[in-house]
Order: structure tokens, then sequence, then C-alpha cells
């Protein structure tokens, strides 16, 4: 009976006996318990459910994909202070304070979660906010999708939460290799929690995928031909292809390895006809475009700041969008270089090498591209702008390492090693986190009407960049000394200082991260010195700083005609930026709904019960998830008119509040405001 | 050589070395910039001259991120504005082709050395190379010396200056079987085979280990390799076979219960074809009697 | 939000782009990535295929005269689909929801004979947890399977729509895409029959 009912769930699974780990439940409960005081004292859930959980404003689900982002980069980030810790103390005679049962999970969950929910909903954030916008869109393809996609991540992420106090997380590491992974090695809940969370956050980022790729393919202004499409939303198209080509075969790998753990089967399993290295084929065919999925859109955020910072057109256009579209090729021709050391043959193995480093050709094509940018522009050193140079020095080193590790042989010495976290870690850092950074710290105002405060931003950019080289220069020499990654303890005296200093470097971005924290509280305190009136607060170059800081829910009254590239810059230089137009017309809108809210709880709730083999509550969640959709497609109403006058009233207010400002249309072409 | 230059830029690179105290025996330290064998030092090589090639595009790229910032800065009036200038075939020509040259350089160096350095590779020595079993178990190595009969855990004793070609498996999780100062690694998987040639130029003692996270036990799995002078090895494989432990059935079952930290031990003699067996146990169509996780044959 | 009159439409105007466009692009999109979901298995199925582990090989238990009829069955659905996308196009509302109902019986045909193959085959002790090559015969045949099976609740839903809401531009749409997703799980069907069944036993 109690196993009918709870499955395999029973009281024992909360960890009571471990302090740490009740140390760490008692803070998340207390920080959940703190919000949820403050919404209640304030009486905003009805608020709050109203106007953003069943929201299918893309702008409102891109500022929650990035809440999501920031909330689980705290919990990332908390599991790399633990291991620095761990590492920095745990020589010879001295053990730490982290058993192998617990230290095992926490660099399983830091990865997972650094990637999965953190990079993936970041940039997502970002892509939401900004690429309707930027090509002259009033939505996305698919705003219903776009809600359900987003709970299903954010239930996805409650799960990894959830394993904090409920059982126990993966001990198999990020990749979770079998047979490692297999029951036969692991058999607690773990394991599933993990493949749980990937599976399910993974099919909401499909539907994103196809959401977006769709949205600018079909939705762009008119006139904005694919070689007029600024250069982050090229980026972001190209991204969303590389998920719907990878995304699938993770899909299939975890799969695969569900049935292996669930109904037994032999597919990667030791005995019986099993093949482990199928799933690790399976697993970076999805895992390396993974890699340049969070990359990417940060590429194309580095090339909007740096344009529009230097009051320049972006250096070679052309190249860029080929760099990337190759980059993407490439990057499904590159998956062996993760195990060089299976033991293929050498005529394999220097294929897939020398794949890989001829990603580094269009790579420098971009660096040298943003370097020219500069050249002979007008350079403001405003927070995105040090987050780029940042990104490009330190990401040098990163390729450089990089291209080392694609030499086969010299892989053979630094697989598996602290060089390699390194390595990976100086490519994702600044690559992805310092452009999703600087991307925040630019489309911040567009989505509040307020810019960020210059001075914590800066010191967060400093002490981030020096935290960095702190953290993980010294990784770089322990993989020369031979010390591998996710060790729990070790008997060499010679690593240890080494681990000190990059225990330091994560205190340094602790700091950091209080500076981002407290950037935000002091930014909100002094929203009205830091208020963007125009909409344009940086003298921007593409569409989405035609429209007001906040934009309107309908984006666009009238949507404007795409004459080049940087169709605002010329907007502005033709005196059009700011016209009225002879009349408004009726808008179509989408309505809101509740129906992705409760998708995602009911995948939290089947993805639990799968975890801890309650079937009867799988089966329900199934039930429940299936008459959610066939109600939805019977509902015809989805959407309504927004009648042509209402759009005439809103647009008038917002120009009197131009005008309060002193500034008419043509005003605020000539004003072009830099705070920097 | 040309080489000197880089390899001082390279272990200039290594900066914490002069930031932090050296306890005086820093050469083995750095365990991949001090080989023992030719492998090694091939490997050695190849990094340090990759680096240098790479340094040729990124020292240029880092000096000019600065430059440029800093030229071209808001604040200074005095440089040279043009909004509107985006392109240069001249510059697109040379961004393209010079990280291309370097990338094809690159490329001729590792299709070079994967075939140079390919662990399945014999190396050619005037020595007849002494064959190695190696079994990953969780957690700890078990070599099989399959011509002398012999077999230990923990330890690996090679004779100096003699190829050794192993054969590694694994009789539970994935491994990677590494002794950084003589070459490069593999990994050890169940119902595989992976092949490894090294030689130890000159006798003395280096750290072996596991680089591949396999569970609890992971980071206590390494073991010390000893490369004796002939003589010593003789006298060690004589003294093993004094020893009162065989590997058959009884010793091999109890060796494969999970263990942490295993200290070494020596058995005196091993069932013939104990490594097949383990290979075999674990083969795409190997029947279901035959394996299991503790289960042999009854024929051990 | 609430001062704004809400007006009930149908989907034909959105922003001057055409969303049924949107709609059948999207679905098509998915498919592809279904595609590749597909493909993945078909590597696995050719890594794993020959791994009996002592277990019977595909020549020892598949029998293709069986399983011809039930390609038949699936075949012969995708006629009847189309027959009921022409009837859709002549505004034939009662005869789309009948051959509807036709192509949802041959389609339920298919799957009940696929259940039975497994039934037998995992009573004569060879399921999919006896070897790897099972393993995979049993996953790419049921993830096939399980595709079809949703796409008979789909017709289900469709059938009940075609009957309440009549022919309205909607269903219309949904129409097609489901029709898309019957042909696209018919291609899928001849690879798995070529691979698994034809190849396995020639």
């Amino acid at each position: 009976m109690q196993e009918t009912l709870f499955g395999k769930l029973t009281l024992s699974a909360i960890p009571y006996d471990n302090p740490i780990v009740m140390g760490a439940i008692g803070g998340a409960t207390a920080m959940g318990l703190l919000v949820f005081g403050l919404i209640t004292y304030f009486g905003k859930w009805g608020y709050l459910w109203k106007e953003w959980f069943t929201s299918v404003d893309h702008k409102k689900v891109g500022v929650m994909y990035i809440a999501l982002a920031f909330v689980m980069l705290l919990r990332g980030f908390a599991d790399a202070l633990m291991m620095r810790m761990q590492q920095a103390i745990a020589q010879g005679g001295v053990h730490g304070y982290l058993p192998p049962d617990h230290y095992d999970q926490i660099f399983s969950a830091h990865g997972t979660i650094m990637i999965i929910f953190v990079a993936m909903p970041f940039f997502i954030g970002l892509m939401n906010l900004i690429v309707p916008l930027q090509i002259g869109a009033r939505d996305v393809a698919y705003p219903f999708l776009n809600s359900v996609s987003f709970w299903l991540t954010a239930s996805s992420a409650a799960l990894v939460m959830i394993s904090l106090g409920v059982g126990d997380f993966s001990h198999a590491g990020w990749s979770g290799y079998p047979p490692l992974s297999e029951n036969q090695f692991s058999p607690g809940p773990g394991v599933d929690y993990w493949i749980w969370s990937l599976q399910l956050g993974g099919i909401g980022t499909l539907m994103t995928g196809i959401n977006f790729f769709v949205t600018i393919l079909r939705m762009r202004a008119p006139g904005m031909t694919m070689m007029k499409l600024p250069v982050f939303s090229w980026t972001i198209l190209v991204t969303n292809v590389l998920i719907m080509l990878s995304f699938p075969v993770l899909t299939v790998a975890l799969a695969l390895l569900t049935l292996d753990r669930y109904l037994g089967m032999h597919f990667f399993t030791n005995d019986l006809g099993g093949n482990q290295m199928m799933f690790l084929n399976l697993f970076w065919i999805w895992g390396h475009p993974e890699v340049y999925i969070v990359i990417l859109p940060a590429f194309g955020m580095f090339s909007e700041v740096v344009s529009t910072f230097s009051g320049k057109r972006l250096f070679g256009y052309h190249s860029m969008v080929y760099a990337t579209v190759a980059i993407a090729v490439l990057s499904f021709v590159v998956w062996l270089h993760h195990f060089f050391t299976m033991g293929a043959g050498a005529n394999v193995n220097a294929f897939f090498g020398i794949a890989t480093m001829v990603i580094a050709v269009p790579t420098g094509v971009k660096v040298f591209n943003w370097l020219f940018t500069m050249y002979k522009g007008r350079v403001e050193f405003a927070t995105p702008v040090l987050w780029t140079l940042g990104f490009i020095i330190t990401f040098c080193i990163g390729g450089m390492t990089g291209v080392l590790l694609s030499v086969p042989p010299a892989d053979f010495v630094l697989h598996n090693s602290e060089f390699l976290v390194a390595h990976f870690h100086n490519m994702l850092i600044p690559g992805a986190l310092f452009g999703y950074f600087a991307g925040y710290a630019f489309w911040f105002p567009k989505a509040f009407g307020f810019r960020l405060d210059e001075k914590w931003g800066k010191r967060a950019f400093w002490l981030w960049l020096v935290g960095f080289y702190l953290a993980f220069m010294p990784l770089y020499a322990l993989g020369f000394m031979g010390m591998p990654r996710r060790l729990v303890h070790y008997d060499n005296p010679a690593w240890q200082p080494y681990l000190l200093v990059a225990a330091a470097g994560t205190l340094v971005i602790l700091a950091a991260i209080v500076c981002q924290a407290v950037q935000l509280v002091v930014s909100i305190r002094n929203r009205e010195s830091l208020r963007d009136v125009t909409g344009d607060p940086w003298n921007g170059r593409t569409l989405e700083w035609a429209v007001a800081s906040p934009p309107p829910f309908y984006n666009f009254a009238h949507i404007p005609k795409v004459e080049t590239l940087d169709a605002f810059t010329d907007m502005k230089d033709r005196g059009i930026a700011y016209e009225v137009p002879a009349a408004y017309q009726d808008i179509h809108m989408p309505k809101n709904t509740a129906v992705g809210v409760v998708l995602g709880g009911i995948a939290f709730v089947f993805g639990f019960s799968m975890i801890w083999h309650i079937w009867w509550l799988a089966l329900g969640a199934t039930v429940g998830a299936v008459g959610a959709l066939v109600l939805r497609s019977a509902d015809d109403s989805v959407d309504y008119i927004l009648p042509a006058q209402e759009v005439a009233r809103l647009e008038r207010e917002r120009r009197q509040l131009l005008a309060a400002h002193g500034q008419s249309g043509a005003a605020a072409d000539s004003h072009l405001a830099h705070q920097g | 050589m040309k080489h000197t230059v880089f390899k001082g830029l390279f272990i200039l690179s290594l900066w914490p070395q002069w930031v932090l105290a050296c306890d005086g025996d820093c050469g083995s330290r750095w365990a991949l910039l001090d080989p023992k064998g030719p492998i090694a030092a091939h490997e050695k090589g190849l990094i340090i001259t990759a680096f240098a090639l790479m340094l040729l595009v990124v020292i240029p790229v880092i000096f000019m991120t600065v430059a440029f910032a800093w030229k071209y800065r808001a604040s200074n009036k005095k440089a040279q504005y043009a909004p509107n200038w985006d392109n240069s075939h001249k510059i697109e020509a040379v961004v393209w082709a010079v990280p291309a040259v370097i990338v094809a350089i690159l490329a001729a160096l590792v299709w070079k050395s994967s075939h140079e350095l390919n662990p399945y590779r014999p190396i050619q020595s005037a020595a007849k190379p002494i064959q190695v079993q190696v079994v990953s178990m969780n957690w700890k190595w078990l070599f099989i010396y399959p011509e002398l009969g012999i077999a230990s855990v923990n330890r690996l004793v090679i004779p100096a200056g003699v190829p050794v070609s192993f054969k590694i498996t694994s009789d539970a999780v994935m491994s990677s079987f590494f002794i950084p100062q003589l070459g490069g690694q593999i990994y050890a998987m169940a119902g595989m085979q992976t092949r490894l040639q090294l030689v130890a130029d000159q006798p003395g003692s280096y750290q072996g280990l596991n680089t591949q996270f396999n569970g609890d036990g992971f980071a206590g799995m390494h073991f010390e390799t000893v490369a004796a002078s002939s003589q010593d090895f003789e006298s060690w494989v004589a003294q093993v076979k004094h020893g009162a432990t065989p590997l058959n059935e009884t010793t091999f079952k109890a060796l494969e219960i999970p263990s942490e930290n295993v200290p070494p031990r020596y058995f005196s003699s091993v069932e013939p074809q104990l490594f097949e067996r383990i290979l075999q146990k674990y083969l795409p169509n190997a029947e279901a009697g035959q394996t299991g996780r503790h289960g042999m044959t009854p024929a051990m | 939000m609430a001062t704004i009159a809400h007006s009930q439409t149908t989907l034909d105007h959105h922003d001057g782009h055409d969303p049924i466009g949107n709609a059948t692009f999207g679905f098509w999109l998915y498919l592809m990535t279904d595609c590749i979901l597909f493909a993945s298995i078909f590597a696995t199925y050719a890594v794993l295929g020959h791994n009996y582990a002592g277990g019977p090989s595909g020549h020892e238990i598949f029998d293709l005269q069986y399983v011809f009829a039930e390609t038949m069955f699936l075949l012969f659905s995708s006629t009847t689909n189309g027959i009921a996308m022409l009837a859709m196009y002549r505004n034939a509302r009662s005869q789309v929801a009948n051959w509807l109902m036709v192509t949802a019986l041959l389609g339920l045909g298919f799957i009940v004979m696929e259940i039975n193959e497994f039934v037998h085959l995992i009573q004569e002790g060879n399921g999919p947890d006896r070897s790897g090559f099972l393993s995979a015969f049993f996953t790419l045949v049921g993830t096939h399977g399980a595709h079809v099976s949703l796409g008979l609740l789909w017709m289900v839903v469709m059938i009940f729509q075609v009957l309440g809401k009549g022919l309205t531009q909607p269903v219309r749409s949904r129409l097609m895409r489901l029709s898309l997703f019957w042909h696209f799980l018919d291609l899928i069907w001849i690879g798995v029959f070529t691979v698994v069944y034809l190849m396995g036993v020639l």
C-alpha cells in the first residue's frame, strides 16, 4: 500500500542527518518564505498571476526567464563555492567537510544548473525580450507555446532544487556517463532527477527553438531582408537551428538511459549487449552544439554592444553572418573531441581534431571584426563595453587552450584534467556569461524604463574579471601538474597553494555577485534619475530602440519599413524616427492564458512522480496534460482585437510624456543621451 | 632550438610558479613538463609547438584590443571618426587568411602527430616489449603480467628502457588509465579492449592515476609506477612469485567488491586467460549466465 | 487591458502575416526534429542490432507476413486520410468525419497488431530486457507506435471538432497538420519495415 501510494518515496529521503544539506535547505526555504511573505504582504499575488504568470507577452516571458537564470546562478555559484572550499582544504590527512557522496552531487548539479538553468534561460530570456522588437514584429510566432516553454523550464529547475531536500541529485557528473549512471552503479533517485530535469527542460527548449526560428524567418518587418537582419537576431536564428538539430538527440540519449533504468533494457549497460560509448556519442552530438547554442547569442550581444558604443556600423557584417553559420555547421562535426582517449584510430582522431581547430578560423574572424568596429570609432567605456573588452582578451586565452586540446596527442595528457576545467570555464564565463551580462546592462532600460547604475556595474565587472583569473588560471597550472578534475581529496601538497588561490578567486566572484545585487537595488531606488524617457538611451541602431521603454504590449503601433541594416539609425538620420503615422490600425493580440502555468505544474508533478516511481500520479499527470491540451485546442477565442482608437490614445500618451520632458520627436533625435 | 624561446614563454605563462613558494622538488611537480619517456616527451614538445603557433595570433589580438579601445576612446576627439566605415576587403582578407594559415599548419601537425603518437602503435625498440594487462575495478587497478604469471594491485612495476605493451579493460564502470610522466591516457571500458604503448627511459617512481570520475572511490584510485633496472625488476618478479596469495576465483571475487584507497597487493600466480575472461563477460554477445556483477565462469 | 474590447475572430489576420502558414511551417519543423529523433534511434539500432547476448536474432523472431499485414493497415489508413482531406476541400463535413473514423480504425488495427506482437515476444521471454538488440528493437518500433497512438488520440479529438465546430479555419488548419503527421509516420514506418524487419529476416 505504502509503495503503491508513494512509490520509493519515504520520509528517510529527507536527509535530516546531514547538517550541510539541511543548512542549504534552510537557506533556500528561508529565501523562498521571505519572497512569498513579501508578495503576500504587498498583496501582489493577483498582479503576478494576471500580469506575469499567465502572460503570453514575449517581453514578460523574457523577464521571467532572466529572473529564473539569476536565481539558478545563485544556486550554481553556491555549488562552485562549496567545491572550491573543499579542494582548498582536503589535502593529505585533512578530508575536508564534504564526503565524496555529497561532493559528487555538488559538481554534477553545478554543471547541470550552469548550462541548462543559467546559460539557457539567460539567453532565451534576452532573446524573448529583444528579438521580436529588433525585427519589428508585434509578437512571436506562437505566444502560447512560448509560455509553455518557459513553465517547462521553470518546473524542471524546480525539480533540481527539490532534489536538495527530497532524496539526492545525480552523483554521475553533469554528463551522466553510463554505466556509472545505470541502476547497477547508481540505484538511487539522483540520476532520475538529472534525467527528468534535463528531459523536461529540453522539450521546452526545443519548442522555443522552433518558435523563434519561425518568428525570425517569417515575421520580420517589411524591407528587412536576411542581409538587413541585425546581427544579434542572426546569431539567434542560427542558435535556434542548432537547438532544433541537436536537442532531439539529447532527448533520445536521455530516453534510452531512462529505459535502461526503468525497464531494465540494455542500451548502455555493461552486460547483455549494451554499448556505453553509444551514449557518449549521442550525448556529445547534442553537447557540442550546445556549447555554441549558449555562446553564439553572446557573440550577437557583443556585436550590438561594440557597434552601438563605438557609434559606428559593425565592421564586416557579411563576414560576421558567414562566420556564425560556419561555426554552426562545424559544431556538428567535432563531438568526438570529447573522447579522443576512447581509443579510436589515428585517422578518426585526426579528422575530429582538425575539424575542431577549423572552428578557430570563423571565431577569430569575429574577434577581428569586433576590433575593427572599434577602429575609427568613439568608444564609450560603459559597463556593456567593459564586459566586451574583458571577454575578447580572456576568450583569446581560452581559445588558445582549446586549440591545444584539439590536438589529439596533447589531449591524451590534458584530458579530464584541471586544465580542461580551466579551458571550458575560460570559454563559457567570458564567452557566454559576460555576453549575457553585457546584454543585461544594455537592454535592461528597454525592459524596465530605467538604466542600471553604472558605478556598481563597473565594480561588478572588475571583480568578476579579477575573480575569474584568480579562480581559473591556477587550474591551468594544476593541469600541467597532472591533477585530474572532480577530486574530493588529494595527497599532493604541491597542488594546495594553487587551489587556495582558486578558492580566493571564487570569493572575489562572490563579491562581484553581491555588487550585481546591490546594483539592482540601487538602480531601482534611483530609478527616477536613471529614467529612460526616449526609449533610446544609448543612441541605439536597431528597431528595439524605436519604441518606448518599456515598450507598449503591442510593441509597434505601426510596423516600420526597413531600408538599411541599422534601421533605427537610418530612421533618425532621415528624421522620421518619431514620425506620427496618418492613421492607426486595429491590432491583433493573443489573450493571456493559465494553460502554460498549469502544464508546467503538471510537468513538475509528472517528473517528481516518475523519479519516485509513483506510477498512479505519473499517469494522472499525463492524462491531465493531454486533457489541458485538448481543452485548449477546443478554445477558439485565444486572441482579441485592440481597436485603432485605443492604440491612438496610448501613443498620444507617450508623445505627451516625451514632450513633458522637453523632447518632441525631432528633439529626441538630436538628444542622443549618453550617460555612459 | 627555436623551441627555447617559446618554451620560456610557456613556462612564464604558468605564473603561479613565481607567485608561490617552491618547496625544492619543482622538477617532478610539473608532471607534464617533466617527461620520463619518449612518448611523453613528444607530447610535451607538441603542446609547446602548438602553444607557440597560437601566440602568433593571440598576442597581437590582445595588444590590438587594448590599443584600439584606448586610441578610439570617446574622449579622444583627436582620433579619426568614421561612423560609416564598415568594410575593407584588405582587412577581411587578412583576418580570414591569417587564422586559416595557422590552422592549416596546426592541422598538418595534428595529422602527423595523431599517427605518430597513436597509442596502438608499437614502440620501436631493440628490447622485446613486456605485456601488461590492466583491469579497472571499483576502485583500484589490477595489473596482470601474462608472460610472468603474476599480478599486482595499485602498483605497477616495469623494467626501465623496455617498451611496455598494455591491454586495458574494465570490470566495472569506465575509467581512464594515465601515467603522466610516461605518456597519454586511454579509457578502460567493460567489454572493450584498448591498447597503450609506453616506455620509461630511466629508473624511477612515477605517479599513475585514473582521470575519469567513476564514483565515490575515484579520488583514491591512483597507483605508483616503478620503473626498475632489469636486475631490480627480475628480483621483484622473483619476490612476488614467492608470495602466498594466488589470483584465483576466490581472491578475484574478493577483489571485485568495491573498495577505496586500496594499498598495493601482489599475487604469486594468475589463472590463465583471466583478462580475456573479464573481457568476454561483457562482450555484446556474451550470454546471461556469464554475466552479472560478481559472476565469474565456473571454469575459473 | 480590461477596457479593451474583446472580439472573437478567426485566425486569418495577424500582423499582416499568415498564421495558418506559420502553424503549418512550425509543425513541419517539428516533424523535422522528430526525424532527427528517429534518426538517432535508427543509429542506435544499427549499433546494437547484432548484440544478441545469447538471445534470439531478428531472423528467429520476426514474422514477415504478419508485419506485412500490419504495414497494409497503416498504408491504407494514409489513403483514407487522404480521402478525408479531399472531402475537407469539398467542405463535406460528415464525409470528413466518416473517413477520419475509417482512418482511425485502420490505425487502431495497426497498433493492436503491434501490441500483439510485443506481448507474444515478451511472453516467450524475448522482452526488451533480454538483449541490446531487443532493447533497440522494442524502442524503435515502440517509439513509432507511441507516435501513432498519439496521432489516434489527436484524430479522435478532430472527429469531435469536425462534428462540433464544423470545418472552421482553425479546424482545417489542424486537419492539415494531422494529415502531415500521419503521412510522416507512414514514411518512418517504411524505414522501420525495411531496416528492422526486411533486413533482419533476409
